[in-house]
């Protein structure tokens, strides 16, 4: 197989220069483009309708019309047209709600759903949701700094936000909505994907062990990151392919209700899958570098001023 | 390589009878424990609302109060007869109520947010005597004898009480001698006005032609059986002492939850299928071990939900299809090491030793950052995010002890036999790759 010969360290500004214009894009999305924010974190109230037959746009702004209720452009899905959901800006309180729904059940002759949420909520909703990648990664770092050492931490924890940023740099792109559980979609990458990070970094302190001569220069560091990511490979591929086959049987075979939720991890777990081995690792042998000649030079110095 | 060392048949069949053991065990309890597993309203229908609690007079509630607006809450709830509501304090001032599998959510709606502060007032709007009144669980919904309409017969603490208000309202000239009783009344409300609409905001306003003196009174004005027996139940469950507001509600029709949770399960049984053959293809042998310790593994997961009477969403079902393909990882990073030591020239009894010593820290490390998620998960999110938090730490728990113990265990029985000595096949590595010491 070709990666039994791929050097990933020589290679790796290709993929840092690839991360960086992702992220950049990113950023500039996220200004432009914005994110979708769903009902969670923007308040107002969200109707969903799954009928027998196919819906037409017409007779669900017509339902909402007779109760004389604003609203945005109601979307459909499903095989054959036969879901419907529709955002309306105001914040129904249950009277309304009773109301909708009863209007809803005698036009559709299903029950349809209908979630609201009030600005406060959505606010709360927003700051827990942040608050929650912010902790996660905090504990995650210090676990990976007890476990391993510094500089592994810091290379995972960057490889980590690229991910959770890349996964919210494809929902603003494609402007797919943003509701919580994609919040969870987010967390459950943050867990899972420095997975095969440690995969590889555990077997990178295996090998320094096993070393017997001190590493002096940056091709012999790039070696041995170079093994270490080509031993381990096949597990971090597999790994991630095993879940990947379980997400990818829930966004094609799924219900719809959770579609962001499987397009948000399916995007995780490629982009972790790759910055597990293409940024991690070549980004800690670079930071270990630096470390080293850092460290040897004070040596120097220090043994200078000695004599 | 001529020496032919003995083989253990005996672990092979502990092996064998350990699967069987294992197959009866699941083959009957599987059915009760998937007929226990509580569903979440997202997947049979239902509504969930948050409401902001304040008091009658729009300060913030003290945990006692709040509690007294849950016992009252459920009360409520059960009058309407739904199994297994629940009901939780949050962040010290909201109150969430989750109520799956509901018949008439817009009844139930209206039932939890109404006050239910009975009062009996003058014409001026005078309060002349409330709810706490009443005799607590003495409401009940009765028949006029004359008119056949549906009235509340209630029974009152004080007799002597009523009869001085009844005495009181008696001696004001007609037609403004009414005892008026409100629902919830609110400053901004008064008889004057609403006696000249046609649905007035009060139940009801009986004039009162003599002293009554006595422990039974009746509410009449009533429109319908049903408003009867809603206001029977209100009574009975006594009257909140607290305000709610709703700042966060959702209600899912039943055909939507159930189509959702049909769809899920079977792109469920095809995601795991996919990983059954994967694990097969790649690892032979101990990916056949895989899958049993995989079979035990949804087995477990599901036993441990229900012990912990956890509330099956539909981002649950996802965490635990979800699981399965982490819960493989472990073998995984196993199976792969073996592979690697068995490669290094190793015999298959000692690659198996040094694959599962060298790669249980790596598991460990990265099963706890994963839990680290879910932990967080689970503090910071709402219903539905806490439903998955909580599949996920119990499925990572799991597969930690099917993938890692359960696994290695089978795979000792077979390998301890010696019968795999000279078949690396079984593992997946081929003859040819295999360095010479």
């Amino acid at each position: 197989m070709s990666f039994k010969s791929f050097d990933f360290v020589k290679h790796r500004n290709i993929f840092f220069g690839l991360s960086i214009t992702l992220t950049i894009l990113g950023i500039i999305s996220l200004i432009f483009l914005r994110l979708n924010l769903g009902i969670d974190f923007a308040s107002g109230t969200r109707v969903d309708i799954m009928a027998k037959h196919a819906i037409s746009i017409d007779k669900v702004t017509a339902t909402l019309d007779h109760l004389g209720l604003k609203y945005e452009r109601p979307t459909l899905s499903g095989s054959e047209h036969n879901i419907a959901s529709v955002r309306l800006p105001k914040v129904l309180d249950h009277q309304e709600v009773a109301q909708v729904k009863a209007a809803f059940k005698k036009a559709f002759g299903v029950d349809p759903s209908v979630s609201t949420v009030s600005p406060q909520i959505g606010r709360d909703l927003a700051k827990n949701a942040f608050w929650a990648v912010l902790i996660s990664s905090l504990f995650i770092i210090v676990y990976v700094w007890i476990r391993f050492e510094f500089l592994q931490g810091l290379a995972a924890i960057i490889a980590l936000l690229h991910d959770a940023f890349f996964i919210i740099t494809v929902f603003s792109l494609l402007h797919i909505e943003v509701n919580i559980i994609f919040i969870a979609a987010v967390l459950t990458i943050i867990g899972y994907s420095i997975n095969d990070t440690i995969v590889t970094f555990d077997r990178i302190r295996e090998n320094m062990r096993l070393r017997k001569k001190k590493i002096k220069t940056f091709d012999e560091l790039a070696e041995l990151v170079n093994t270490s990511i080509r031993q381990t490979i096949v597990r971090s591929i597999n790994t991630v392919m095993t879940v990947l086959l379980t997400v990818v049987a829930l966004m094609i075979f799924g219900s719809t209700e959770i579609r962001t939720f499987t397009i948000a991890l399916f995007v995780g777990l490629i982009c972790g899958c790759y910055s597990s081995i293409f940024i991690a690792s070549p980004l800690w042998a670079v930071l270990k570098f630096k470390y080293i000649t850092r460290e040897r030079k004070k040596g120097k110095k220090s043994a200078e001023s000695l004599t | 390589m001529a020496k032919k060392s003995k083989i253990f048949k005996g672990r092979i069949a502990a092996f064998f009878l350990i699967l069987v053991i294992l197959a009866v065990v699941i083959g009957f309890t599987t059915k009760p424990i998937i007929n226990n597993i509580k569903l979440g309203l997202d997947l049979q229908g239902g509504f969930e609302v948050l409401y902001n609690v304040t008091t009658i007079d729009g300060k913030k509630p003290n945990s006692e109060t709040l509690h007294e607006a849950v016992a009252a809450i459920n009360r409520r709830i059960n009058a309407l007869g739904v199994s297994e509501p629940q009901i939780s304090i949050e962040n010290g001032h909201q109150i969430r109520v989750q109520l799956a599998g509901i018949k008439d959510q817009a009844k139930a709606r209206e039932l939890l947010s109404t006050t239910a502060h009975l009062t009996f007032r003058d014409y001026k709007d005078r309060l002349m005597m409330d709810g706490t009144e009443i005799i607590p669980g003495s409401a009940k919904v009765e028949f006029d004898s004359t008119t056949n309409a549906p009235v509340v017969a209630l029974k009152i603490k004080h007799p002597e009480k009523f009869a001085k208000i009844t005495k009181e309202v008696l001696n004001i000239s007609p037609p403004n001698n009414v005892l008026v009783i409100w629902l919830d009344w609110h400053k901004g409300l008064s008889y004057q006005n609403e006696s000249t609409k046609d649905h007035p905001a009060y139940i009801s306003a009986p004039q009162v032609h003599e002293v009554l003196d006595r422990k039974d009174i009746m509410i009449t004005g009533l429109d319908s059986v049903e408003e009867a027996k809603n206001l029977a139940a209100l009574l009975n469950a006594g009257a909140l002492p607290v305000k709610m507001k709703e700042v966060y509600s959702t209600s899912v029709g039943a055909q939507l939850g159930q189509h959702a949770m049909t769809k899920t399960v079977t792109a469920g049984v095809i995601g795991i299928a996919a990983v059954f053959l994967f694990m097969l293809l790649f690892y032979r042998f101990g990916g056949f071990i895989a899958n049993i310790a995989l079979i035990a593994y949804i087995w477990l997961v599901l036993a441990v939900f229900v012990g912990l009477q956890a509330v099956l969403t539909l981002p649950g079902i996802a965490a635990l299809i979800l699981g399965v393909g982490m819960a493989v990882d472990a073998n995984i990073i196993t199976l792969e090491r073996i592979k690697e030591e068995i490669r290094w020239g190793k015999s298959v009894r000692s690659a198996f030793k040094a694959g599962n010593h060298r790669s249980f820290t790596t598991i460990f490390d990265s099963n706890l950052t994963t839990i680290i998620a879910g932990a967080v998960m689970f503090v910071y999110g709402t219903s539905s995010v806490k439903g998955f938090a909580v599949m996920l730490i119990v499925s990572i728990l799991a597969s930690f002890l099917t993938a890692v113990f359960f696994a290695r265990f089978l795979t000792w029985l077979w390998v301890s036999s010696r019968i795999l000595d000279h078949r690396p096949g079984w593992f997946g590595v081929r003859k040819g790759d295999i360095r010479e010491l």
